[in-house]
């Protein structure tokens, strides 16, 4: 096992986290890290507990026991709205669109915050639109309208109207094109350019070993293993035995 | 049988100003079950207190726009308050918990008018006293103000929801509660505010009624009644859907009682509500999602 080198100052700290669905334990004691502006892949196969990672950092499951760091503080049962005030934002697996309210709409969600001059909301949405342009055609479109990858981006338009520090990102390619699936690969580049750190969890291993820089593998409920992205090939033994069938 | 073609424009322009004020109730009781899923019970007596605090308002300051106002901030506060420790510790319970939560509140509050007002009906003075020729009768003016004053108050709202901030964070809540809080929306004070507002609609109809009817502790029963079948027949938690129920149960009744006595007339409405529950119980106007 290749050992990565520990963040000095991770923007988000895992340590020791179980959470419940009902009385089923679904998370045994996660331990992970993020640098800041870190792209970091959550491998494994399904029902191993990688969306309710996520989503224990964003604070929509109860965490039974462990803490969530963030910039050093710990956030461990602080509301979900908080948290994505201050920068954690979460694009869920099946998107959730706000349906009926517009793409602008949708947009404003995370643009209507405190703090917001008028002039900063129009340059975000300037620059969505911008990076998505099929977002800005369809812009007075209710989002229910939308493809599923259009939908897809509106879902990572949506999480970027809250300036986030970090990017939950659940299986953004799920059910995608291949043309989709690389536009998304396009984004998750530009938003590491931007030093936006992303927690990136995906069926899709090429492209989470391209993305990320290190990668977790997660099994029942555990991390199991740990790698620097650029080290392993999706052929790996390791690949194998977290992900293989 | 030739009716009178008199008879049915009187009843028409009856039946749309019962419908309007109709409609302002359970435009706040649709907004409330949309958002929270939470059949409230209470919705009634908010509409009777409204109605007692205009009463106590206008008898004091002998201004009706006064007493309307205090009415609905007032309740609005009571709404905010009862909302905040009631129904929030309730949240993601069985929706039959705050059935009886909200069953109960209306308890009280039916009981706290009957001890603090008595059985005796109050009435509220109209601030306009006018009339005018409509065919065979003196058709007052205060009928049409009802009706003008609870479309300003439905299209001012529907505005809001549609072009603030606070519209889009409503509106964001009622389709996906988790996405909403993802998005940083408080949705926990979101579900307070439109409680309030829906407590505030409630309270603005009762003063706005009061001067028609009596004003007593059990008033909002029968109300409430109607505005939950307009809620059912509108199609569940549907803005739209509610108001134009409103009218079509009210109109529909209006135009029984040129047959029956206008008690009878009610029955129309538990007929519609039977065949939609039967045919399309998503509600005839509203769409099945929100």
């Amino acid at each position: 096992m290749s050992a990565p080198p520990p963040s000095a100052d991770p923007l988000v700290k895992v340590e020791d986290v179980h959470a419940y669905y009902g009385k089923s334990h679904v998370l045994h004691g996660v331990g992970l890290t993020v640098g800041r502006g870190e792209v970091v892949g959550l491998l494994g196969r399904n029902g191993v507990g990688k969306s309710t990672t996520l989503k224990s950092i964003i604070g929509l499951v109860h965490v039974r026991q462990g803490r969530v760091l963030y910039e050093g503080k710990t956030v461990t049962g602080v509301a979900a709205h908080k948290l994505a005030r201050i920068g954690i934002a979460y694009v869920p697996e099946d998107r959730r669109i706000f349906r009926l309210l517009t793409v602008t709409e949708n947009l404003r969600t995370g643009l209507d915050r405190a703090g917001m001059s008028e002039r900063r909301r129009r340059e975000l949405l300037e620059k969505v639109y911008a990076i998505f342009p099929i977002l800005a055609e369809r812009r007075s479109q209710p989002g229910g309208t939308l493809s599923g990858g259009e939908q897809q981006m509106l879902a990572i338009a949506r999480a970027m109207m809250l300036e986030p520090k970090i990017i939950l990102l659940d299986e953004p390619t799920e059910g995608l094109m291949p043309r989709m699936v690389s536009q998304i690969r396009q984004i998750i580049e530009l938003l590491r350019r931007e030093r936006v750190a992303i927690l990136l969890v995906e069926q899709n291993v090429p492209l989470t070993l391209g993305c990320s820089q290190r990668v977790y593998f997660m099994e029942k409920g555990e991390i199991r293993h740990e790698a620097i992205a650029s080290e392993i090939g999706a052929d790996d033994p390791i690949v194998h035995r977290y992900l293989g069938v | 049988m030739a009716i009178p073609w008199e008879f049915i424009i009187v009843q028409t322009v009856n039946g749309i100003v019962t419908g309007m004020i109709l409609a302002l109730v359970a435009s706040g009781l649709t907004l409330i079950f949309g958002i929270m899923d939470v059949v409230n019970f209470a919705h009634g007596e908010l509409f009777m207190l409204g109605a007692y605090i205009g009463v106590v308002v206008s008898a004091f300051s002998g201004n009706f726009w006064l007493a309307l106002v205090a009415a609905a901030l007032v309740v609005a506060l009571l709404g905010a308050a009862l909302q905040v420790v009631t129904l929030r510790p309730l949240m993601g319970r069985d929706p039959l918990t705050t059935i009886l939560a909200t069953f109960g509140i209306s308890l009280v509050l039916q009981n706290y008018a009957l001890w603090q007002f008595g059985p005796i009906e109050r009435k509220i003075a109209e601030p306009i006293t006018g009339q005018f020729g409509l065919l065979y009768l003196e058709y007052p003016w205060y009928r049409i103000l009802i009706a003008a004053l609870s479309a300003a108050i439905i299209g001012a709202f529907w505005l809001f929801l549609k072009y603030s901030k606070y519209g889009i964070w409503i509106r964001a809540t009622t389709q996906d509660r988790v996405m909403a809080q993802a998005m940083g929306i408080p949705v926990p004070w979101v579900h307070t505010a439109v409680f309030a507002i829906g407590a505030a609609m409630a309270a603005a109809s009762g003063v706005l009624f009061g001067p028609l009817a009596g004003v007593e502790p059990y008033m909002g029963l029968a109300w409430v009644l109607k505005a939950f079948i307009v809620v059912v027949v509108g199609g569940m938690g549907s803005f739209g859907g509610s108001i134009a129920a409103a009218i079509f149960i009210s109109l529909l009744e209006s135009y029984a009682a040129i047959w029956v006595s206008p008690s009878q007339a009610i029955i129309v409405s538990f007929v519609v509500l039977i065949l939609t529950l039967l045919f399309r119980p998503t509600g005839l106007f509203g769409t099945a999602s929100r």
